[in-house]
């Protein structure tokens, strides 16, 4: 039984066989991604209403925290990925792993930059070293190191064992930015929508914001799949199956 | 006991997962102070923040406490946590946010009138959003 299931995974996960199955995944994705982005903006910038104590600025909301939740997401994708690559030697959990890093590094870049542009009127500043935005300015450089670990080590087995690793030790820096507002006193407030109790949030604006949080997960999931097939053709292409497809084209 | 190869591996993911999770864990305990972005009223007044040097205090800006310099920008005002209240001084602009019942944080040091003179103030909001509509009715239903 577990000789088929193993069997399988192989099968699976086989970058040929990823590469056509992926191909007919990607169009699903995005076109579902623009979809739901497209009403999710308009929802929210146009249709939910103003907030009682920030007005028209907390619209940023719809961009900086959905951001903020993928900049952890692909972070965690990206760990458990590499760890896959690492244990199982996968070669494509260790692709899916490269092919995710720059995605979460432009989250989280987003997600800093809006959430600066949101602190200037609401807080009085554009920065401040509280725990939260450390932790989230910690986690850039993670992906940073990331890719600069892949892309300055020639031999790729080498280079995904190094950056695997740096991946793995990194996860300990999520749920310190997740909790970073509870075990400390910090400026940005606490949590909203992900906690155990009910959201804090109306139903009109909490709408929106989840409809942009699901648009960037399907955008991720397109542009990872995109990213994912690029390592496949590179890493393979002393292959056989490489060949005939280029030759193809 | 002989391992495999793969339990060799997983064996080693784990190890350094759970190593590096206590390192964190250790540090951050370690260094709790230095990551706690402000103090609040009641540290200030027990003598656990240190004094003499600048440090940011956090707390909700007492009801009809706020008095305003009528030809300057000094405004003065009490900052609570609900246990405690210190007074504070700030000239400069306030933060759009900034009112009576905001939580705020200012950074500055305490004076020998024990009054905390700062020369930042920065205004912290909630996690609540809701039309003005609802905080409205809320705020109505309280008072009954």
């Amino acid at each position: 039984m577990f000789k088929r299931i193993w069997g399988w995974i192989q099968r699976f996960s086989s970058p040929k066989h990823f590469y056509s199955i992926s191909g007919k995944m990607i169009p699903w994705f995005a076109i579902s991604a623009i979809f739901l982005g497209v009403y999710g903006l308009y929802m929210g910038l146009f249709v939910a209403p103003t907030d009682y104590q920030q007005g028209e600025s907390y619209r940023i909301i719809f961009i900086h925290v959905p951001a903020a939740w993928m900049s952890m997401f692909i972070y965690v994708v990206m760990a458990v990925s590499a760890g896959i690559g690492l244990i199982w030697q996968i070669k494509l959990a260790d692709m899916i792993a490269a092919a995710s890093a720059p995605i979460g590094a432009w989250f989280t870049f987003i997600a800093l930059v809006t959430g600066s542009l949101w602190g200037k009127p609401m807080w009085g500043a554009y920065w401040v070293w509280d725990a939260r935005l450390t932790s989230e300015l910690i986690l850039l450089f993670l992906y940073f190191g990331y890719m600069a670990l892949q892309s300055s080590i020639e031999d790729q087995r080498t280079a995904d064992k190094a950056s695997g690793l740096l991946a793995i030790v990194g996860v300990v820096n999520i749920p310190i930015i997740h909790y970073s507002v509870q075990w400390w006193n910090t400026l940005h407030q606490g949590a909203t929508v992900s906690k155990l109790d009910k959201p804090s949030m109306h139903v009109d604006m909490l709408i929106p914001l989840l409809v942009m949080a699901i648009a960037a997960k399907l955008f991720y999931a397109a542009i990872v799949l995109v990213r994912a097939r690029n390592q496949v053709l590179y890493r393979e292409r002393n292959r056989q199956w490489v060949r005939e497809l280029v030759e193809k084209l | 006991m002989a391992m495999n190869k793969r339990s060799k591996r997983k064996l080693l993911v784990v190890m350094v997962l759970l190593g590096i999770s206590l390192a964190t864990v250790l540090a951050l305990t370690a260094f709790e102070e230095n990551l706690m972005y402000f103090y609040s009223p009641t540290e200030v007044n027990d003598g656990t923040a240190p004094t003499g040097r600048a440090i940011r205090v956090g707390g909700l800006v007492v009801e009809g406490t706020v008095e305003r310099d009528s030809d300057s920008l000094l405004v003065k005002f009490d900052l609570t946590d609900g246990a405690e209240n210190i007074s504070i001084e700030y000239s400069g602009i306030l933060p759009d946010l900034f009112r009576e019942g905001q939580g705020i944080v200012a950074m500055g040091k305490l004076n020998d009138k024990k009054v905390f003179v700062a020369d930042e103030v920065l205004a912290k909001h909630d996690e609540n959003y809701m039309p003005p509509e609802v905080a409205d009715a809320l705020e109505a239903a309280e008072k009954k």
